[in-house]
């Protein structure tokens, strides 16, 4: 199998803080094409409840890949980085992401299976502000295609 | 820091959905600027979104987009209706098929959604987005939760 399986329930110390910017959050959703005002008006976000402007819900994802990334840069799980497609992805917004966040995240890797030879894994970042506040919990699977 | 939006003038009303309903279609349309646009916007700058000769050279037919594109995109379908990009409690797709972008004349991705399902209890909303690209899916088991006023 292209991965090792003993990596299954494995969970990454938490990340560096990752801090949430209104200058991101534009650009981001500039570049998915999110109209919503609520994403670059702090006034329009103000009105609507949030403390700044926030993000679109799949900006997380920018924050758990970089999670992601220690499982697979890991010489150990053995993952030929230019075997991976996404195969899923799935997000759980307990609030939106907001401008001045400082998140962190923290990685499992929730199953590591086989099928039809190629290795299937999936991740689940839990982010969180420092202050402990659960904020977003993105789960991905990879698929790394098998050798020819 | 408040969470619970104090303004609702904005987002649609639980009661004025119904299972079945239709969202109004979209079009995305995705060029190569497009590309290169979201890999610096998301830091994901795998270079099979946006370098030709690589991308042909590890077996895929041309550039493609980023799964996390199509993923992106089609769901302002659903925040444009609902009205507040906020209120998605929960998103999670399946990459059935690359969206592949040639050169020339880019990629349309074609959107619509479906309302599945709707709870009282919670004024939650479950929309089936289907996203198709030279006629193909490429999103599969597609859902998008958002809770209503």
């Amino acid at each position: 199998m292209p991965v090792n399986a003993d990596f299954q329930g494995r969970v990454y110390p938490p990340t560096e803080t990752y801090r949430v910017s209104a200058a991101k959050i534009r650009e981001f959703a500039e570049a998915v094409g999110s109209a919503d005002p609520v994403h670059v008006d702090a006034e329009v976000a103000r009105a609507r409840g949030y403390a700044d402007v926030i993000a679109p819900p799949t900006f997380a994802v920018l924050i758990a890949q970089q999670c992601d990334a220690q499982l697979i840069r890991d010489p150990e799980a053995g993952i030929d980085f230019s075997r991976v497609v996404h195969g899923e992805q799935r997000f759980t917004h307990h609030r939106p992401l907001t401008a001045g966040d400082a998140v962190i995240g923290t990685l499992h890797v929730d199953a590591v299976r086989e099928a039809g030879g190629h290795a299937m894994v999936t991740t689940r970042t839990e982010l969180a502000t420092e202050a402990g506040e659960p904020v977003c919990t993105a789960t991905s699977t990879i698929v790394i295609r098998g050798g020819e | 820091m408040s969470t619970q939006p104090r303004d609702h003038t904005t987002v649609r009303a639980f009661d004025s959905v119904s299972v079945g309903d239709v969202l109004p279609p979209q079009t995305v349309h995705v060029d190569r600027a497009r590309l290169v646009q979201y890999a610096g916007a998301s830091l994901d700058r795998n270079r099979i979104h946006w370098d030709e000769p690589f991308a042909k050279k590890v077996g895929l037919p041309d550039v493609i987009a980023h799964g996390m594109f199509t993923m992106g995109s089609a769901v302002t379908l659903v925040t444009d209706w609902v009205g507040d990009a906020g209120r998605v409690v929960e998103y999670g797709v399946r990459f059935t098929r690359p969206v592949v972008v040639p050169y020339d004349t880019g990629a349309d991705i074609e959107v619509s959604g479906l309302v599945k399902s709707a709870d009282p209890e919670t004024k939650q909303v479950t929309v089936e987005l289907t996203a198709t690209a030279a006629g193909e899916k490429v999103l599969g088991r597609a859902l998008a939760v958002a809770r209503l006023d």
